[in-house]
């Protein structure tokens, strides 16, 4: 919350600049279901780091989360600066004709989109997390055994319902071999032979989301070597891997958000960067080697919102480093310090004196050239620690 | 090398009847700026911005063409805006220099990778922050400050290393053909271009895609913007003009103050967004201000200002008569009134008895006109600005601690500035920009790189140490638990908490 001094210049000597954090006002935080609770008290910390006040609208599809959070919060929060709105899209598109300080919202880009045009027209700023295809580069030489336990637990986690989650692999075809059988022990190791009996296994959060899932299976051309099973009633997906599939498949059209893990083949690291970049930015890219001229060049051949090498999701674990997306994968970012950074509003802040008026007298009317001589050597920057001289 | 003086007022005005627009030939509109932003993003993908050197030579190329055509931009700029050449030269060219050069001599330390806080379970890991370009950037200028708002922005963008497309404003058509002459001159013909638009073409230009759009100017067009933008998800930099009000306390420097307060009123001819667009004068401090204000306006520009030198014109008809139209109807003349409607001239005004409901009040001032409403005391004042939105710059003067701290704390606004103006929105250390009605993000220095990048978060872990990472997996236990939450407690009061996760 301290004041940053900036460095002051010749002229500016006597006066004292500084940038002043100050709060925005009134943040509406719209929360996501995948991860209800973290994804709506996370950015809220924030908020109240940088002196806000907030509203909360948790995700009504996560019903139970929702009606705790609406239950607990007033009771240990604010009551007049921190409240919780309970609703559907249509409640939500009424919230957001009222105008706020600045918006954040965690799901779609469809929604975004919606959520934006409401929000420019009084001017809010947002900040948007937004899913995306994160793709999963495995190349080279590597521990095969260890990247798929890594990338096994990445992807399957919360039934690879999360907006990090590495979402298709590329590899070459030898690779794939090696990898697969590897993928299997992993699976076992974590769910045991039969996932659907696992206590660790999750679900599908609703018919709808389900149905999606199963059909996009069936539309893929692509041939399942692990799982593909599916229960309706208990809304379970196996954990699934299919293999041979082609960009135009259906899994490769949207975000899957489920335990279904595709696979394509590549022939070089080249082919999979040039893959990797004709499609939308997305939130996470990852790759996978113990080669490190192989992570270089992807870290700094694509762009992403986040990168992280041999591992899936644990960049965004970290609270020092900032979390948000990029193009199509959202704008703005929080965790930490850039949380409080997101809510705030640097304000630039220049305390003058009265004197050095005579310096001042430079760059009044009537205008004479000697005056701007002397200005112009004044405001000349000087090399390396000089803030250039602004007497103007 | 001897520069042309400031035009003489009728030397001024016969050029601008010889000057036809359509001689003027400008790329223009949508379809221009389709084809430029298939080469711009192609020299992207190519990675042509990618070296900071490459950087580093177009923004010294960009320092060379401010100083090899110093006297073509001091001559568009008197042609458009019958600017004075100081005013040229200190407003426009050298604010633009000392932000490249103050980047140039800062750039490879912004481009370096931060190195975040490791905990103990990360120990063996790389946890980067590093900044990556966007892509392609869209500059849409202003014609208040035709050169620096489009110049100021490109020198962040390119430091960045994105590649840009600048619109300067088509209202300003000399500045505009000129820099469109001289930007494939000096800086790569295929990352940098210019494509002149007027303002309805430019929504339809935004919905092309860009990363970011930079935006100066008003919020009725900034609203426009960032409808077009949300449309396509590109971020944006929007800096809303707006109405900045200038408290004068009853202790303060009154002489000084109103000649500080007259020179950022009235520079460029009151077309500006950063100028304090009305006073709430203390009561006690009203008459002496006005006084002191007769004698900084005599000072500066003599007694018949249509004669000086060192005063501008409004820029083009519209212009001229929205200001005549706030003057006529708002408050009393105090000093000045006087319009020549052939030379587009208003002369520096202050008007006294403005009351709130008054047409000035209701809209920006873009004209030599300041208006001087009375308050009690600096709470009323604080009160006054807070019931209207948040302006782009909050100006106070005064020697009372007590009043000072309130303006600055209990207001908000883009930036603040004590005893002076304008000058905070120069400042290449000091973000500019504004919040609520006045926009949103801010550029400047090391502001502007910010603004330009995207910060790539970057955990770089190795295979090798399994270790710790076991804990995690499935299948779930409540001593693995236990285990993760004492981890997570103990690294809790030394920075960063540990995330075995």
């Amino acid at each position: 919350m301290q004041d940053s001094y900036v460095a002051t210049n010749l002229a500016t000597k006597l006066d004292d600049c500084f940038v002043r954090r100050e709060p925005l006002g009134v943040v509406l935080i719209i929360g996501a279901w995948n991860y209800p609770l973290q994804l709506i008290l996370s950015p809220l910390i924030g908020a109240i780091a940088a002196g806000n006040c907030a509203i909360l609208k948790p995700s009504e599809i996560s019903q139970a989360t929702e009606k705790l959070i609406a239950e607990l919060i007033p009771k240990y929060l604010s009551q007049e600066c921190y409240a919780v709105i309970c609703g559907g899209a249509e409640e939500t598109k009424t919230l957001l004709e009222n105008k706020f300080d600045h918006i954040f919202y965690t799901g779609s880009q469809s929604v975004a989109r919606c959520i934006l045009q409401a929000a420019v027209v009084h001017l809010t700023p947002v900040t948007l997390e937004l899913g995306g295809k994160c793709p999963c580069l495995i190349y080279g030489r590597l521990d095969m055994k260890a990247a798929a336990k890594r990338l096994v637990w990445a992807k399957f986690f919360n039934a690879g319902q999360s907006c990090v989650a590495p979402d298709y692999v590329l590899c070459t075809a030898e690779t794939r071999e090696m990898l697969l059988p590897f993928i299997k022990e992993a699976l076992e190791s974590f769910y045991g032979s039969e996932p659907q009996q696992s206590p660790d296994m999750g679900r599908i959060v609703t018919d709808r989301h389900w149905n999606r899932l199963v059909e996009l299976l069936k539309k893929s051309e692509g041939k399942v070597v692990i799982g593909g099973q599916s229960v309706k009633e208990t809304k379970y997906i196996a954990p699934t891997v299919v293999v041979d599939i082609k960009e135009s498949d259906a899994l490769m059209q949207e975000e899957i958000f489920g335990p279904i893990l595709p696979i394509l083949t590549i022939k070089s690291l080249d082919e999979g960067i040039n893959f990797m970049n004709e499609r939308e930015k997305p939130l996470a890219l990852y790759a996978f080697s113990d080669e490190s001229q192989v992570v270089k060049t992807v870290l700094e051949r694509t762009s992403s919102g986040g990168f992280c090498s041999n591992d899936g999701i644990a960049h965004m674990t970290l609270p020092g480093l900032p979390f948000g997306g990029v193009g199509a994968s959202g704008m703005g970012n929080y965790h930490g310090r850039w949380s409080f950074e997101t809510f705030s509003h640097k304000r630039g802040c220049m305390l003058r004196g009265w004197g050095l008026e005579r310096v001042n007298v430079l760059r009044y009317p009537p205008y004479t050239e000697s005056n701007l001589s002397w200005l112009r050597w004044a405001t000349t920057a000087k090399k390396k620690g000089w803030a250039s001289c602004s007497v103007m | 090398m001897s520069s042309p003086p400031s035009p003489s007022p009728t030397r001024w005005f016969k050029a601008l009847r010889r000057t036809r627009i359509e001689d003027v030939c400008l790329k223009s509109g949508a379809a221009a700026c389709a084809e430029v932003l298939k080469r711009a993003r192609a020299a992207f993908r190519a990675g042509r911005t990618a070296q900071d050197s490459f950087r580093l030579a177009q923004l010294e190329a960009l320092v060379r063409m401010l100083m090899e055509h110093e006297c073509d931009f001091v001559d568009a700029l008197g042609r458009d805006l019958h600017k004075p050449r100081f005013e040229t030269v200190m407003s426009e060219l050298m604010t633009v220099k000392s932000e490249a050069l103050h980047t140039i001599s800062n750039l490879k330390k912004w481009m370096e990778v931060q190195r975040i806080e490791r905990s103990w379970a990360t120990a063996f890991d790389e946890c980067l922050v590093v900044n990556e370009p966007l892509g392609v950037v869209l500059i849409i200028g202003n014609w208040t400050s035709p050169l620096q708002l489009c110049l100021v922005p490109l020198v962040g963008a390119i430091a960045a290393g994105n590649c840009v497309i600048i619109s300067p404003s088509e209202t300003c058509t000399h500045t505009a053909e000129l820099l469109h002459r001289l930007i494939p001159a000096y800086l790569d013909n295929e990352c940098f271009h210019s494509v002149v638009a007027a303002a309805h073409e430019i929504p339809e230009m935004i919905d092309l895609k860009f990363d970011h759009v930079f935006f100066f100017g008003d919020k009725e067009n900034g609203i426009k913007v960032a409808q077009a933008a949300a449309r396509t998800l590109a971020r944006v930099t929007l800096v809303l003009s707006g109405k900045n009000p200038c408290y004068v306390d009853s202790q303060c420097d009154i002489n000084t103050t109103a000649r500080r307060i007259t020179w950022a009123r009235f520079h460029n001819a009151g077309q500006s967004a950063v100028a304090p667009d009305y006073i709430l004068c203390h009561v006690d401090a009203k008459d002496n201000l006005l006084q002191a204000l007769r004698c900084a306006l005599l000072q500066f520009y003599g007694t018949d200002p249509r004669e000086s030198r060192s005063f501008g014109r409004m820029v083009n008809e519209e212009i001229f008569n929205k200001a005549k139209d706030q003057l006529w109807r708002s408050g009393k003349v105090f000093i000045g009134g006087q319009v020549n409607d052939m030379e587009r001239y208003i002369a520096p005004t202050v008007l006294t008895e403005v009351v709130e409901s008054d047409p000035i009040m209701q809209q920006d001032v873009f004209g030599p006109i300041l208006p001087i409403l009375t308050v009690q005391d600096a709470e009323e004042a604080v009160a006054f600005i807070n019931s209207r939105e948040k302006p782009l710059c909050v100006y106070a003067y005064s020697s009372n601690d007590k009043a000072i701290s309130k303006i600055m704390n209990e207001t908000s606004s883009g930036s603040f500035c004590l005893n002076d103006s304008v000058l905070q929105s120069v400042m290449v250390g000091m973000p500019f920009g504004g919040v609520g009605a006045s926009g949103m993000g801010s550029y400047h220095g090391r502001y502007s790189f910010d603004a330009f990048s995207h910060k790539k978060s970057c955990l770089l872990r190795t295979t090798r140490i399994e270790c710790m990472a076991y804990l995690r997996y499935p299948p779930y236990e409540d001593r693995n638990l236990s285990l993760v939450s004492l981890a997570s407690s103990l690294n809790l009061r030394s920075q960063g908490w540990c995330t075995i996760l």
